[in-house]
């Protein structure tokens, strides 16, 4: 949903940019050892330790300071391991040390939802498909109406309520995210597909669940509601700290989505294209950049999602500096700014406009000329699946 | 069965079964325990062998050998076998198989000895930088180059270079046990400098008037007391009749397959047990990267097919595997999968990789040559 239209470049143009893009992306491969190595088991060892800091403070939770310190501790603790661990291990960025610790297929987050199906709507989906109109199902998650395309009908007056409920509960509505309950309410699938998937999720719930709110609280003894309160505000502090960071990627202002027909048999410099378009940056000073996930750093994070993330603080100079040479938007602004304006995008697509369901082409497709007869079939795969 | 080899005393029995607990499974989910205490206790695992480096010591040029003391986990070896050890370097783990020295009844140590390759990553990088206190994952003992639990009325042990390690596992076993047969040590080497039990052997031959010891040395032609390439002559000198023998070969595949050779000739192979020691070699690749045809094998699933110039994936598909796949486009890693070893290529880099044991994404990754995938 932008509102001035994007560049266009021609199609040399765009195998330039990704070539450039490409050889960023060789570079730090090349370049990967014993720093990052350190740097994620840093990350991993504060996290550990503030979980059971946090933990073992709130069995002193009938103080208020015990509380405070215990609860802030492990809410730290929950966003560091799902975000600047969890998410960026799972996406195979620390695969090349070998380390079954910090495998990608291996990994599994303190969150309810299990791994393999964020894994799969994430890692595959999300990102194969970034801003993809009927494709990403991050447009909205099935509960929300984030997108102008998206068809008003009087449910969507709720938007609002829907995002705070959603936010509170994140790492339910994440849990529940892969199942694509909105494609079978809507008869385009069936729950009895779903058993496996069903199966995970409340295996994987029932575990967290009782860990947080039956047995840490059962074991504090005498503090027990007091855990009990402590573990819920840690998991609602993760949950509306993640919304936050995870809606200002792709909703702020100046985001661009597209239709799949412009997106038919994308080259690689398109992919990047899109990907860089459909993505906005949040600025901050570098502790701000650890809590989320270096998910503020999302342009960096779309165009290289299996590089370490806590490298694409450097790489966003250079990126900055193609997007400028190229003529193309380099969406950045601080939390506050972005976020309003997701905030603002929430509300307003609550309500119905003029000409709702039925896009005004104001806005010229992103790939100018028809697309240049595809490269060899080696250097490129198709990204409709 | 065998005789059970000596494991570690198992300290703490209390605290690894409060450790290994349901409640403390589920106090830790979903990282587990292990993921908790090695922070402290890099070695400590409730489940993986793990090993600190209590001692190297560097006897040769080439040569270090490094003392390990296991976890609890660690169950004890038969002498002869090996262990893949994985040690990292440079932020990657890498694994390599290296056949305990030790004898299988010296308790709570282990001791491995590595030989720096010339081309080599990772015995260049002990025989540099392993001290004591670091700490490598262990797998258990595996092989059948082992001593039979009845032990043979005579033992041959033929050894070249870095295979030294397993046979002499077997002659400390054997010397410790008391064992009063006939055992022969043939070891052939570069040169009197470049034998890394030099000092040992020599000891034991001195105390266990059963042991004949005989070197054999490339370079030096005149030394030794087995001149020139294996042959009859050397057998002879061994002293031990192959026809009634255990015989153990270990080393290079030169020596290897002369020996199986003379041994096939005269009729008595059955009585003889190989293990060849080569280094992991790098998959060879011509510069130009054209298709090199070749053929792909699916350890996991027993298949192989002929190589051709597609995707691994699409590869495994076309055997009627049914790997899990993603975007197809080398960025989900959903097709990650171990290459166990030869020659891939990106098709997005043109980038050639070798490395044995290495997770590639095999949506975008065309074999050359010969390739294993763990699938």
């Amino acid at each position: 949903m932008s509102t001035t239209s994007p560049p266009q470049l021609t199609p040399e143009q765009l195998d330039a940019f990704g070539r450039e893009l490409d050889a960023i992306r060789e570079r730090v491969i090349a370049d990967l050892g014993e720093r990052d190595a350190a740097y994620i088991r840093r990350v991993i060892t504060t996290q550990r330790a503030l979980e059971i800091g946090g933990r073992g403070l709130l069995f002193l939770s009938f103080l208020p300071p015990a509380w405070v310190a215990g609860t802030a501790a492990l809410s730290l603790s929950k966003i560091l391991d799902n975000m600047e661990i969890g998410h960026n291990v799972m996406h195979g960025q620390y695969d090349w040390m070998n380390d079954p610790a910090v495998n990608g297929h291996a990994f599994e987050w303190d969150s309810a939802c299990p791994s393999e199906q964020w894994r799969h709507s994430h890692n595959y989906m999300h990102h194969t498909h970034t801003n993809i109109l009927g494709k990403d199902r991050d447009i909205g998650y099935g509960v929300l109406r984030m997108s102008e395309e998206q068809r008003w009908n009087p449910y969507y007056l709720g938007n609002p309520v829907y995002a705070v409920l959603l936010a509170l509960f994140f790492q339910w509505g994440v849990a529940l995210h892969d199942l694509e309950v909105e494609r079978v309410t809507a008869g385009k699938a069936s729950w009895k597909d779903k058993g496996e998937m069903l199966g995970a999720i409340w295996r994987k719930g029932r575990r967290q669940a009782l860990k947080d709110y039956a047995l840490f609280p059962l074991l504090a003894g005498p503090s027990a509601p007091m855990t009990f309160a402590g573990n819920m505000t840690a998991n609602a502090v993760r949950n509306v700290w993640a919304f936050m960071i995870i809606f200002c990627g792709h909703f702020p202002e100046g985001t661009h989505e597209f239709t799949e027909e412009e997106t038919q048999g994308e080259t690689r410099g398109q992919w990047y294209h899109r990907q860089l378009l459909g993505s906005a940056n949040l600025t901050g000073g570098k502790l701000f950049h650890i809590l989320s996930g270096n998910l503020s750093h999302q342009i960096e994070h779309h165009l290289f999602p299996d590089l370490p993330a806590h490298r694409y603080g450097e790489l966003a100079v250079e990126v900055r500096e193609i997007c400028e040479r190229y003529g193309l938007p380099y969406n950045a602004g601080p939390l506050g700014t972005q976020f309003g304006s997701v905030v603002k995008k929430i509300v307003k697509l609550a309500l119905p406009e003029s000409g709702s369901g039925e896009r005004e082409r104001d806005v010229p497709p992103v790939a100018v000329a028809p697309a240049p007869p595809p490269p060899p079939r080696a250097e490129r795969q198709p990204v409709a699946a | 069965m065998s005789p059970t080899p000596t494991a570690p005393p198992r300290p703490n029995r209390l605290a690894r079964r409060l450790l290994g607990s349901a409640l403390a499974e589920a106090l830790t989910t979903p990282h587990g325990v292990d993921r908790y205490i090695e922070l402290v206790r890099p070695a400590f695992s409730l489940r993986e062998v793990r090993a600190e480096l209590v001692a190297v010591h560097r006897a040769t040029a080439r040569s270090v050998t490094l003392t390990l003391r296991p976890n609890a986990n660690w169950a004890g070896f038969r002498a002869g076998q090996f262990v893949r050890a994985s040690v990292e370097i440079d932020g990657v783990r890498h694994t390599r198989c290296y056949s305990p020295a030790s004898s299988a009844h010296a308790g709570d140590l282990v001791e491995l000895t590595a030989h720096a390759q010339p081309d080599g990553h990772v015995s260049p990088f002990l025989r540099a930088s392993a001290r004591p206190g670091m700490v490598v994952s262990l797998s258990p003992a595996d092989g059948d180059f082992a001593l039979p639990d009845e032990r043979p009325r005579a033992l041959l042990l033929i050894s070249g270079g870095s295979g030294i390690t397993p046979v002499m596992s077997m002659l400390r076993t054997l010397c410790e046990e008391g064992y009063d047969g006939p055992i022969a040590f043939l070891h052939y080497a570069r040169d009197e400098h470049d034998v890394a039990y030099a000092a040992e052997l020599r000891a034991l031959a001195a105390r266990h008037t059963n042991v004949r010891l005989l070197h054999g040395y490339a370079r030096q032609s005149s030394a030794g007391e087995l001149r020139g390439r294996f042959g009859p002559a050397h057998v002879r000198a061994a002293g031990v009749d192959p026809a009634e023998a255990h015989t153990f070969a270990c080393g290079p595949t030169g020596l290897v397959e002369a020996v199986r050779g003379m041994w096939v000739e005269n009729r008595h192979e059955e009585r003889l047990f190989v293990e060849r020691f080569e280094p992991p070699s790098p998959a060879v690749v011509d510069a130009g990267g054209g298709a090199v045809a070749g053929r792909v094998r699916f350890a996991r699933s027993g298949r192989e097919a002929a190589g051709s110039g597609t995707p691994l994936l699409d590869q495994a598909e076309a055997a009627g595997l049914t790997p899990q796949s993603g975007c197809r486009m080398g960025i989900c890693h959903t097709c990650s999968c171990r290459k166990l070893d030869g020659a891939v290529r990106d098709v997005r880099t043109g980038e050639v990789s070798t490395a044995p044991d290495e997770l590639i994404q095999i949506c975008v990754n065309v074999p050359v040559g010969d390739v294993t995938l763990d699938i």
